[in-house]
C-alpha cells in the first residue's frame, strides 16, 4: 500500500476573521469610566459648592456610582452586545450592594476603635469600678464577669445542644422529633429579655424575689444558646455521609460507638465552629443580664452569691449613670466595647483554628 | 472459617412496600455467589439482609429466616452487632473513615469497638489484612496518611482490608468494582479468588462476566413490573446459568436479550 503525500499547501495570510470574536472593551475600561464618572459627579457638586454650600461627599459618591452604572451598561450594550452589557450592569450592581454592607461594618470598627483607644490601658483591665468616682477605675469585674456567666452558659448548653441534636438526626422518628425541632425553632426566637425574665422568676421561686446572681444570667445565657447550638449541630450532623455510618455498622460497631468513634469526630470541625458562633452570639447580650445578674461596681467571682458585672451591662450602665466629668464614663464605656469586640474576635479565630485543627484531612 | 447460608421464604419489605418476595436459597461455605438482574430487582436489598443492614433504613424490616450455620439471623433475642461482626460488608462506593490515616482504618473494627490491642498485634493485623487485600506493597510506606488520599480502587480494597480485619466468617460485596476501572477490578477479582479459600462470598454485581468470572454459583433475581416485589427466578451453578439455564427469563437476561 503506497501513501502518496501531497506538499501542505503554503498557508495564506489572510486576515481570515474569526468567527468567535466579539467586540470587547479594553481591560482597564470599567477604571476609566469609574475615574470619569467620579470626575463628573465631583465637579457636578463642586458647582453647586461655589454657589456657597458645602461640598457633598454622599451625594458625588451615589452620583458617581450611579453615572458608572448607567454608562459602562450603555458602553458595553454597543461595544460588546447585550448579554456582556446585562453581566457588567449585574456585577456593578452586586459589586455596589458589597460595598453599602461594607460601610456600617467599617464605620462601627473605626469608631469603636477611635473612642475606645482613650481608656484601654492597663488600668482599665486591672481596676473594678468599687469606688470610683469620677475617671479611672476599670472594667476587670465586668470582664470577669463576663467570662464566668458566658462559659457557665456554655458549659450548660452545649451538652443540651450537641445531645439534642444527635438525638434529632441519629434516633428521632416520629412526633417527638417534630415537636423538638418545632419547640427549638420557636427558641430560637425568643426575645432575649423573656430568656432574663424566665432565669429571673425560675431563681425567684427558690431565693425568692429579688435575687440576682451570676448563674442566673448563666441560666438567662444558656435560654439563648441552646436553640443555636441545637441547630448548628444538627446541620454539622446531617451532613455527615449515611455510607460512614453504614461502613460502621457493618464492621459490628454499636449504634452509640459509631456516633462517638464516626460521626462526631467526622463532623467536629462544623460543630466546633457552630457552638463558637453561638458564644459569640450570646457574649453581647445585656437585656437578660440586666434582669437576671444585675449591676454592680465591685468584683464578684462567686456565681451564687451576689450580682455580677458583665461587659455589656458595664457598657450601659456608664452610659446610662453618667457621673462627672461625664466623658470619663463615655470613655469606659467604649473601651469596654472595644473589649467585647475583641473577645468575640478572639473566639472567631479560635473557631477557625480548631475548625482547621480538626477538619478531616485529604492529604495523599 | 466460613459459614453455610440458608434462607428460607424470605419477604423483605419497605414500611409497606414489598420489596423482594419468597426467596429461598442456600449459600455453601467457601465458595462465591454472585447476585445478578437488573437494576432494582432487590439483589442489594436481599444482600442487606444476610448481615442485618437492611433494618438501618427507617420503616424497613423482614419477614421469613435467614440461618447462618443453623443461626437464625431474625431470632427476636438476636443481636445486630453480633451478627455484623460475622457477616463483613463491602459496599459499592469505597468509603474509607475521612478522619482516619490508613492503619486507623484498617484497625477501625477494633478501635472502634473499644477493644484494647497491643502495638505489636496491632502493626501484625494491619499487615495481614493489607496483604489480604493485595494493598500491602501499595501503602506500607504511608501507613500514617489519610485513607481518603488513595486512588479509589485503593480505597475499596482498604475496606476490604477493613472488613476482613474483624475476620468474620462471611463477606458481602454489593457492586464491589462498579465505581473502579478495569485495573482496579481485576485486582478486587483476583482478590475474591483468593479470598474464598477462607471466607464465605457473596457479591453483587451488574457485571455480567464479572459475574461468570468469580463465582461459583449465581442468583438470577427479576423484578415483573415496577410497583412489584422482586424474586428469585433461577439459583443454579454458574455455569449453568451463563450455558443452559432452565428459565427463560434467564437466558435472556444472560445473553442480552433482556426487555
Amino acid at each position: 500500500m503506497t501513501t502518496t503525500l501531497t506538499p501542505p499547501e503554503p498557508r495564506v495570510a489572510t486576515p481570515v476573521s474569526n468567527s468567535l470574536t466579539a467586540g470587547k472593551l479594553p481591560n482597564g475600561a470599567p477604571w476609566m469610566i469609574l475615574a470619569a464618572s467620579l470626575l463628573v459627579s465631583a465637579g457636578l457638586f463642586g458647582v453647586i459648592a461655589l454657589s456657597g454650600a458645602e461640598f457633598n461627599w454622599v451625594g458625588t459618591l451615589v452620583v458617581a456610582a450611579l453615572i458608572y452604572v448607567v454608562v459602562i451598561t450603555v458602553l458595553s450594550r454597543i461595544v460588546e452586545g447585550s448579554r456582556r452589557s446585562t453581566d457588567r450592569f449585574v456585577t456593578s450592581l452586586v459589586t455596589g450592594a458589597f460595598l453599602l454592607a461594607m460601610i456600617p461594618l467599617v464605620s462601627l470598627t473605626i469608631t469603636v476603635v477611635t473612642f475606645g483607644l482613650a481608656r484601654f490601658d492597663p488600668e482599665f483591665f486591672t481596676y473594678s469600678m468599687r469606688s470610683v468616682t469620677g475617671e479611672g477605675g476599670g472594667a476587670l469585674h465586668a470582664i470577669v464577669g463576663t467570662l464566668l456567666m458566658t462559659g457557665t452558659a456554655a458549659l450548660i448548653s452545649i451538652p443540651i445542644g450537641l445531645m439534642t441534636s444527635i438525638y434529632l438526626v441519629e434516633y428521632g422518628r416520629g412526633r417527638l422529633a417534630r415537636g423538638i425541632t418545632f419547640l427549638v425553632d420557636v427558641m430560637t426566637g425568643i426575645p432575649s429579655i423573656v430568656a432574663g425574665l424566665f432565669a429571673y422568676a425560675l431563681f425567684a421561686i427558690f431565693w425568692g424575689p429579688g435575687t440576682r446572681t451570676g448563674i442566673a444570667g448563666a441560666v438567662a445565657l444558656a435560654v439563648l444558646m441552646i436553640p443555636v447550638v441545637v441547630r448548628s449541630s444538627e446541620e454539622m450532623l446531617r451532613l455527615v455521609p449515611n455510607e460512614l455510618r453504614e461502613a460502621a455498622y457493618a464492621l459490628g460497631v454499636p449504634k452509640w460507638l459509631t456516633i462517638v468513634k464516626v460521626v462526631l469526630p467526622t463532623s467536629i470541625a462544623g460543630i466546633t465552629t457552630g457552638i463558637m458562633l453561638s458564644i459569640a452570639r450570646v457574649i453581647g447580650e445585656t437585656a437578660p443580664l440586666l434582669i437576671a445578674a444585675g449591676f454592680t461596681n465591685s468584683m464578684n467571682y462567686d456565681m451564687t452569691e451576689g450580682r455580677m458585672q458583665s461587659l455589656p451591662v458595664f457598657v450601659y450602665t456608664q452610659y446610662a449613670n453618667q457621673g462627672t466629668p461625664a466623658s470619663a464614663y463615655l470613655d469606659r464605656a467604649w473601651a469596654a466595647a472595644l473589649t467585647l469586640i475583641l473577645i468575640v474576635m478572639a473566639l472567631n479565630l479560635i473557631a477557625r483554628l480548631v475548625a482547621r485543627f480538626f477538619a478531616p484531612k485529604f492529604g495523599r | 472459617m466460613s459459614k453455610r447460608i440458608e434462607v428460607r421464604d424470605l419477604n423483605v419489605y419497605y414500611s409497606k412496600f414489598l420489596a423482594v418476595e419468597g426467596v429461598t436459597l442456600e449459600i455453601e461455605p467457601r465458595s462465591v455467589t454472585a447476585f445478578i438482574g437488573p437494576s432494582g430487582c432487590g439483589k442489594s436489598t436481599f444482600l442487606r439482609t444476610l448481615n442485618r443492614m437492611h433494618e438501618v433504613i427507617p420503616g424497613a424490616r423482614v419477614e421469613g429466616e435467614v440461618l447462618i450455620d443453623g443461626n437464625n439471623l431474625y431470632d427476636p433475642d438476636v443481636d445486630p452487632v453480633l451478627v455484623r461482626r460475622q457477616v463483613g460488608m463491602v459496599f459499592q462506593r469505597p468509603n474509607p473513615f475521612p478522619t482516619m490515616s490508613i492503619k486507623e482504618n484498617v484497625l477501625a473494627g477494633v478501635k472502634l469497638n473499644n477493644k484494647r490491642i497491643s502495638k505489636s498485634d496491632a502493626d501484625d493485623l494491619v499487615e495481614k489484612s493489607l496483604m489480604g487485600a493485595n494493598l500491602w506493597n501499595e501503602v506500607k510506606d504511608r501507613l500514617d496518611r489519610p485513607g481518603s488520599g488513595l486512588s479509589g480502587g485503593q480505597q475499596q480494597r482498604l475496606c476490604i482490608a477493613r472488613a476482613i480485619a474483624v475476620s468474620p466468617e462471611v463477606i458481602l460485596m454489593d457492586e464491589p468494582c462498579s465505581a473502579l476501572d478495569p485495573i482496579s477490578t481485576l485486582a478486587i477479582e483476583d482478590l475474591i479468588e483468593e479470598l474464598k479459600q477462607e471466607y464465605t462470598i457473596v457479591i453483587v454485581t451488574h457485571n455480567m462476566q464479572q459475574a461468570s468470572r468469580v463465582s461459583d454459583k449465581t442468583a438470577f433475581f427479576n423484578i415483573a413490573g415496577t410497583g412489584k416485589p422482586g424474586k428469585l427466578i433461577e439459583y443454579d451453578d454458574t455455569t449453568t446459568i451463563f450455558s443452559n439455564p432452565s428459565q427463560k427469563a434467564t437466558e435472556d437476561y444472560v445473553s442480552g436479550r433482556f426487555g
